[in-house]
């Protein structure tokens, strides 16, 4: 009896590890694809990202840079400050409700011919928040306002 | 002076805590009986000074008393009845204080129902739980005191969230925090156990019903936050693999995992350290979670005023427990020794496969959820884990569980025969059929929506095997089917409810039907055979907002089928925006209708979904929810089979 108790749990914590191991590897794989790296406008401006790399561009909308497109698609500036990359919106989601020019967003997209076609967009949830990475990027370039951690 | 009170019964409370702490966890290693017995009293005295303070705080919002800074910071006297309610808890301040009324709540509970556990048993139980009371206070009082005065009070206040002003989310976060918190006391006993080297069947009877309260909590509270981020976000998605989303989906993973493992430890004596390491996990995830939502540490929608300071205070709290608890763990796990043994096909070993899957798909999301913590601390790049990354290593966990769910559920405890399988043949073979056939049909679509829709019915049919089995043979089939105790009945319930939102969330990831255009007053869209026409657009005002709210007519091949109004609604209070869309649902699928701004040319931007399923998914989790509540009334929590071997052994939850 004690044999197969001894038994059962060797065979258990083997089992365990197979599984362990298994999901290692399948969050190795799955990190390849599904990470998207954050990039600032002075980055991007540093060295050009790869064509067709998905990563987050974040910083302030710039002031009077929002334009039409065609159909729902409209044209704006990311800036840090420092620089600025001209975005297309050209996702299938309404912009969100905070989406203006002069506050901090966040777009998801790919670099393509000095154009960055953002495919989702993230603006601040509420008043006082603003996304912790624009705010880094926004302190980097000195130009941040705002009181510490808000 | 009621709130300077109610300050001062909080500081009472944390001193009442801190007794609490030491003398009972002291008698119960000195044997001291009149030492232990006082763990109750102060259990007690915590929890009314505690409701007290919270009673206050509830009336100063309920009475717009702005000499408070909370109340001015998030009410209003314009707003609704409930939300000056909600607010309550809508808050940082507010919300930790709801998390010590419900922990103490809980440890009066125990108290109050624990009187025929074993004293030094019980003794240890809620002086575990006074520690962990005695950190959260502290952390309240220092750091995030809810009574904070201001010298002038404004003559109104700044309002509250408006994402926040609606009744799925004001009753979300206390059914989280009843889930949370209520893992405290199953972690409260798991520390008892230890420190009292002794774990049997008793235990394991004492604990599954906590761990199965806090897992109907956590149930209902993912689920309303789910089906609000739904209805209320204008984003169409169900779940979007937010770290805070996450945070309270790691404890329900964990609990889940517990919830089987107990009934090991309880029907089979064995599994033991197993259990003990998972009571103690849930609640470190809670703790984790907190940590998470409270320090702002992870870029998420969630947004909590942010405060280094207080997630320095979070992460100590969870050190010291987390830490502390796996320390006592790894030195006295050794003692739990195991009497039941059982063939590798047995139900024994499904419930173990089960922790597995759960326990390993609970690390997945983990390492998905801080890895960019990881990579901004170890690497220095900031980066995010979105969606593919769960889709693909989290669900071959979920896939697996479901598939193993009917066989383990049937097979009996030690040993199973060939016959206790091949009897769920036929079922298995009907849903690769239906697979087969979903299959076909769809082309070039996810695989995800047949595979979905075969589980959800070898799920559902599987727990129909059971029951027509539970029954026996012969007449008197339906007085037996009735007669079933109810653990067994909210088994089957819970399982099926699972896979109703298996079968929901497969229906709207896979043939989820979207459309966005600008349409023009008059114009109209044909979208999957429904066409929708935006027939006006025109300005209103709410009780606290102003909105624009359209008229859209929704019609099927000329048959009208409902009139939708989709929403932007603009709160001047906290200048905030924020959508509403227009749902209209139905068993089979919702059109999903949402108006954008009005564009410049003229029209407005629609964006239409039409969502197979999707109130299945919200369905599903109810019935589970169902299934846990009809277990908890089982009869064994209430007459104890133990109770005539060993007197005095036995409580009620």
């Amino acid at each position: 009896m004690r044999g197969l108790k001894k038994q059962r749990r060797i065979q258990v914590i083997v089992l365990a590890l197979v599984c362990l191991v298994g999901a290692t590897g399948l969050i190795g794989f799955a990190l390849r694809d599904g990470i998207n790296l954050f990039r600032s406008p002075t980055q991007v401006a540093e060295a050009a990202p790869a064509p067709g790399e998905v990563f987050r561009l974040g910083g302030l909308v710039a002031q009077g840079s929002i334009r039409k497109g065609e159909g729902v698609h409209f044209y704006f500036d990311i800036t840090d400050g420092a620089n600025t990359v001209a975005v297309k919106y050209i996702g299938t989601d309404l912009p969100p409700d905070l989406f203006e020019e002069g506050q901090g967003t966040i777009a998801t997209g790919r670099f393509a011919d000095g154009l960055f076609e953002a495919t989702e967009i993230l603006a601040k949830h509420d008043e006082t928040y603003m996304p912790k990475e624009v705010i880094d990027a926004l302190k980097e370039q000195g130009v941040y306002q705002g009181g510490e951690g808000s | 002076m009621l709130n300077e009170l109610a300050h001062f019964s909080l500081n009472i409370a944390l001193g009442f805590a801190v007794l609490g702490t030491i003398i009972p966890l002291l008698g119960a290693t000195l044997r001291r009986s009149s030492w232990m017995q006082l763990a109750s009293v102060f259990a007690t005295l915590q929890f009314l000074l505690v409701a007290f303070a919270f009673g206050v705080l509830t009336l100063a919002f309920v009475k717009s008393d702005f000499s408070l800074r909370l109340v001015v910071l998030n009410s209003h006297t314009l707003k609704p009845m409930i939300y000056k309610i909600a607010g309550v808890w809508g808050n940082h301040e507010g919300s930790l204080l709801l998390w010590i009324l419900i922990l103490t709540f809980f440890a009066a509970c125990a108290a109050i129902f624990g009187r025929r556990l074993p004293q030094s048993l019980l003794a240890r139980v809620l002086g575990v739980q006074s520690a962990i009371t005695t950190a959260f206070l502290a952390f309240v009082l220092l750091t995030s005191n809810p009574f904070t005065r201001v010298a002038f009070p404004p003559f109104n206040g700044q309002g509250l969230n408006p994402l926040l002003q609606d009744p799925g989310l004001a009753f979300h976060p206390p059914f989280l925090y009843l889930g949370y918190v209520g893992l405290s006391i199953t972690f409260s006993f798991a520390i008892a156990a230890l420190l009292e080297g002794k774990v049997d069947s008793a235990w394991g009877r004492w604990v599954r019903p906590w761990t199965l309260a806090a897992w109907i909590f956590l149930t209902i509270g993912i689920g309303l936050g789910s089906w609000w981020a739904y209805y209320e976000l204008g984003w169409g998605g169900f779940w979007f693999w937010d770290p805070v989303e996450n945070a309270s989906f790691m404890p329900w993973l964990i609990s889940s995992a517990l919830l089987h493992s107990a009934i090991v430890v309880e029907k089979r004596d064995t599994l033991k350290t197993w259990t003990i390491l998972l009571a103690i996990l849930a609640f470190g995830f809670s703790l984790i979670g907190t940590f998470i939502v409270r320090s702002g540490v992870l870029t998420s929608v969630h947004a909590f005023a942010n405060d280094p300071e207080r997630g320095v205070f979070i992460l100590m709290i969870l050190a010291v427990f987390f830490g502390g608890a796996l320390l006592l763990f790894a030195l006295r796990a050794k003692a739990m020794d195991s009497r039941g043994i059982f063939a590798p096909v047995s139900r024994e070993s499904a419930l173990i496969a089960n922790n597995l899957l759960l326990a390993i798909s609970c690390f997945v999301v983990f390492v998905g959820t801080v890895w960019p913590l990881v990579a901004e601390l170890l690497m220095d790049r900031k980066l995010s884990v979105g969606p593919p990354f769960f889709d693909l290593a989290f669900t071959p966990f979920m896939v697996g569980l479901a598939v193993i769910l009917p066989i383990g559920s049937t097979l009996p405890w030690k040993r199973a025969r060939r016959v206790h399988i091949t009897r769920l043949w036929p079922v298995a073979l009907l849903c690769l059929a239906i697979f087969g056939l979903a299959w076909a049909m769809q082309t070039g679509r996810s695989l995800i929506g047949p595979v979905g829709l075969g589980l959800g019915v070898w799920l559902v049919m599987g727990v129909a095997i059971e029951l027509y089995q539970r029954c026996g043979r012969g007449a008197g089939k339906a007085r037996r089917l009735l007669r079933l105790p109810l653990a067994d009945w909210g088994k089957a319930i819970a399982h099926a409810g699972l896979g109703i939102t298996i079968f929901g969330v497969a229906g709207i990831t896979a043939w989820q039907v979207e459309d966005i255009r600008v349409l023009e007053i008059g114009q109209s869209a044909e979208v999957a055979g429904f066409t929708i026409t935006l027939e006006a657009v025109e300005d209103r005002r709410g009780p606290n907002y102003l909105t624009t709210m359209a008229d859209v007519a929704l019609s099927k091949q000329g048959n009208p089928i409902a009139m939708l109004h989709p929403e932007r609604r603009y709160y001047p209070v906290a200048e905030m925006p924020t959508t509403e869309a227009g749902i209209d649902s139905g068993v089979w699928r919702d059109v999903y209708v949402v108006v954008g701004d009005a564009q410049a040319e003229g029209g407005y931007a629609v964006r239409i979904f039409i969502k197979p399923l999707a109130n299945w998914i919200w369905t599903g989790a109810i019935i589970m929810a169902l299934g846990g509540f009809l277990s908890l009334f089982d009869r064994r929590y209430r007459l104890a089979p133990g109770a005539a071997r060993d007197p005095g052994r036995v409580a009620l939850p």
